[in-house]
């Protein structure tokens, strides 16, 4: 009753367009939007439950929205053009090591010439987004073997990019500053002279990179641009024949994707971690995203939320389960016991909802409309 | 000036060590041919398999029964949990979720692979333990051609033994026997096969009992080399690009491509590994399967994918 779209009439072409043509859709959003951006922040700067520590934000929120923005990079290339990555924690990598050494200060002694290529540390800002491209770069160029293999084959593939650069950041200790333990420090967060540092700060700064992303991201594959990747996720011959450019698509999806991913693995290691080993981006990293990306929906900008968050909230669950209720299971009991749940509420979602929880909430809201009729 | 002593014995090593890969891979070809599941949980296989037969041994053992006996009796416990999960990841994943897409299959599998990793760990424990099953110490080779001889690990000599029998085996069973040709009949077509009243699900349960005991084959061997624990998961990992580089439809080129990643990986690591920082055993096969993949993306072995609209 409640949720109904009768009586709101579409006057304009422009508004039959929107992103949220149903009225109710546009308040909720905007709800949403005005608690995670107001209200939280408020409630955690005066301590109110639940935010009474920092507990929530640190290890909930702040690390859901960075993974929330991989999965959304993860979406693009898996969900929306089909070509399925294990490579995505290499990505998060590339991005958080190549910000790093543009905030810190890229210096490459080109000793056989008689001279080095020095730049000056750069604006935090600046090395998130760059250290993004960076990201988009190697993406498109570990993309070119989609052009000639796809499915299976391909997650192999990527599987490559993952080692590899798993073994790149462990081994060159450029990457590092030489760092003698392997870890990194991030710089300082200043933003156009505003310092980043509490938590409700940093959540703030992952909120807007989050928002500003994903509606770009829900704009794009609107677009010309995602129409093509989703005929060559359904089917690449016959979108070839309809006169799409694979290498283009293909090609295009990698790089966006990679981007994305990217930025989401500098705000990983800036924000979240503060300071990060390679260990941060391993392959288990890789599996996780995709995880989210098919428990959550493939090709849905808001199934990467849900997914991001069942991941990251169920392990933590079922880690509180045994000791609220006063259970004395020994901790690698509890490890083991979380590994079979989680195994096998995985198995379960993928049979009983096989288009993860986007389908779930699209069932969901037709049902909310005929509500209380439904004939 | 490399001594080709030396370059024999990294090459013999690297071989040997390429036909412990192609234990693994065999798993995955079979599975990945009779049901089109590409299975991540062949790790978590080998692991399931490896902890029940050590830890069964072990108790055996300690009740102070020859050790024959105890090998037979172990054998035989891991043999039965093999099958067991077997039937429990055809009864409750795989059977239910027939006709998804690859990408769900795949994904459903690698949730089988943290319950079988967690179950095992849980009931057989989750510490590094040693199983001896063959010898190993080295041997050393023409002695009398190259100065120090060629060592060659007595290990390796028997997994590749071990390997050449189990390839000849399922190559009888898949040729020769009823339910093999049942197995190829599925791999060609589900529904063909279902029509002319071969059973589909239990066809698919023996594919992953034999998956689950080339796993526990493949476990002896990990196993006496490493000692059974849960990092073998990880290097069940690498039977991947082997798989690539193979064909996934084929078993020989499961074994072939075991022995180019095995062989690859110990040469490059042993000589081209000093001069760019070392570990490179760490990425060589998967950069290798790309190249391959790059010239020939069915593999070496594997069938021309053939697309049509």
């Amino acid at each position: 009753m409640l949720y109904r779209e009768t009586g709101q009439f579409k006057t304009t072409y422009t508004e039959d367009m929107a992103i949220l043509p149903i009225r109710q859709d546009r308040i909720a959003l905007g709800i949403l939007l005005g608690i995670a951006f107001i209200g939280v922040p408020l409630l955690a700067t005066f301590h109110i439950r639940p935010f009474g520590s920092d507990y929530l934000l640190w290890a909930i929120l702040l690390p859901f929205l960075v993974l929330a923005l991989a999965a959304i990079g993860t979406n693009l290339l898996v969900g929306y053009c089909g070509q399925i990555s294990l490579g995505s924690g290499a990505f998060m990598a590339i991005g958080a090591y190549s910000a790093y050494k543009l905030g810190t200060g890229v210096h490459i002694p080109l000793a056989w010439l008689g001279f080095a290529i020095s730049m000056p540390p750069l604006p935090v800002l600046a090395s998130i987004l760059l250290g993004g491209l960076a990201a988009a770069g190697v993406g498109i160029l570990f993309g070119i073997p989609s052009l000639r293999i796809k499915g299976l084959y391909l997650a192999v593939a990527t599987l490559a990019a993952q080692f590899f650069f798993d073994w790149v950041f462990l081994r060159v200790p450029w990457f590092t500053n030489y760092a003698p333990s392997g870890s990194v420090n991030a710089p300082e967060l200043n933003f156009f002279g505003m310092v980043v540092r509490t938590p409700v700060e940093r959540y703030l700064l992952c909120l807007t990179f989050v928002t500003v992303i994903a509606v770009l991201a829900k704009n794009l594959v609107r677009g010309n641009l995602g129409r093509q990747w989703m005929a060559i996720r359904d089917m690449d011959i016959a979108a070839e024949l309809i006169g799409i450019r694979p290498l283009y698509a293909k090609l295009t999806a990698f790089a966006v994707s990679s981007f994305i991913i990217g930025v989401a693995g500098a705000l990983w290691a800036f924000v979240y971690l503060g300071s990060w080993e390679p260990l941060a981006f391993s392959i288990d990293r890789s599996l996780e995203l995709l995880f989210m990306v098919i428990i959550g929906g493939l090709g849905s900008i808001m199934g990467s939320f849900v997914g991001a968050a069942f991941i990251l909230i169920v392990p933590i669950m079922l880690n509180l389960i045994p000791t609220e209720l006063g259970v004395p299971l020994s901790t690698e009991t509890i490890t083991h016991l979380e590994f079979i749940i989680f195994g096998s509420l995985i198995c379960y979602l993928l049979i009983k909802e096989p288009h993860g929880f986007a389908r779930l909430i699209s069932i969901g809201k037709e049902k909310l409309r005929l509500w209380p009729f439904p004939y | 000036m490399i001594a080709l002593g030396q370059f024999l014995e990294v090459l013999i090593g690297g071989l040997m060590s390429g036909v412990l890969y192609s234990l693994v891979a065999l798993g995955y070809v079979l599975i990945f041919k009779a049901s089109g599941v590409f299975n991540f949980a062949q790790g978590a296989m080998v692991l399931l398999a490896g902890l029940a037969l050590v830890r069964s041994l072990d108790l055996v053992v300690a009740n102070g029964l020859p050790l024959w006996v105890a090998i037979v009796l172990g054998i035989g416990f891991a043999a039965v949990i093999m099958a067991i999960a077997a039937w429990l990841i055809e009864r409750f994943v795989i059977g239910p979720l027939v006709n998804q897409d690859a990408l769900t299959l795949f994904m459903s599998t690698i949730g089988v692979t943290f319950v079988l990793e967690g179950a095992a760990e849980m009931i057989f424990g989750s510490d590094v333990y040693p199983l001896r099953l063959f010898p190993t110490d080295a041997w050393f080779v023409f002695e009398g051609l190259f100065p120090g001889g060629i060592l060659i690990n007595k290990l390796d000599v028997w997994g590749a033994l071990i390997a050449s029998t189990l390839v000849a085996g399922l190559a009888i069973f898949f040729q020769w026997t009823r339910i093999g040709r049942a197995l190829r009949a599925v791999a060609d077509d589900h529904l063909a096969a279902q029509s002319v009243g071969i059973p589909i699900s239990w066809i698919w349960f023996v594919v992953w009992l034999v998956a689950g005991l080339v796993a526990l084959v493949a476990a002896t061997v990990w196993g006496t080399k490493l000692g059974v624990q849960f990092s073998i998961t990880f290097l069940a990992l690498k039977a991947l690009p082997v798989l690539i580089i193979g064909g996934l439809t084929s078993i020989p080129g499961a074994i072939a491509g075991g022995l180019i990643v095995g062989a690859g990986e110990k040469i490059s690591e042993v000589f081209l590994g000093p001069s760019i920082g070392g570990g490179i055993e760490y990425w060589f096969a998967y950069v290798l399967a790309l190249a391959v993949l790059l010239v020939r993306p069915q593999g070496l072995f594997g069938e021309r994918i053939i697309e049509r609209i």
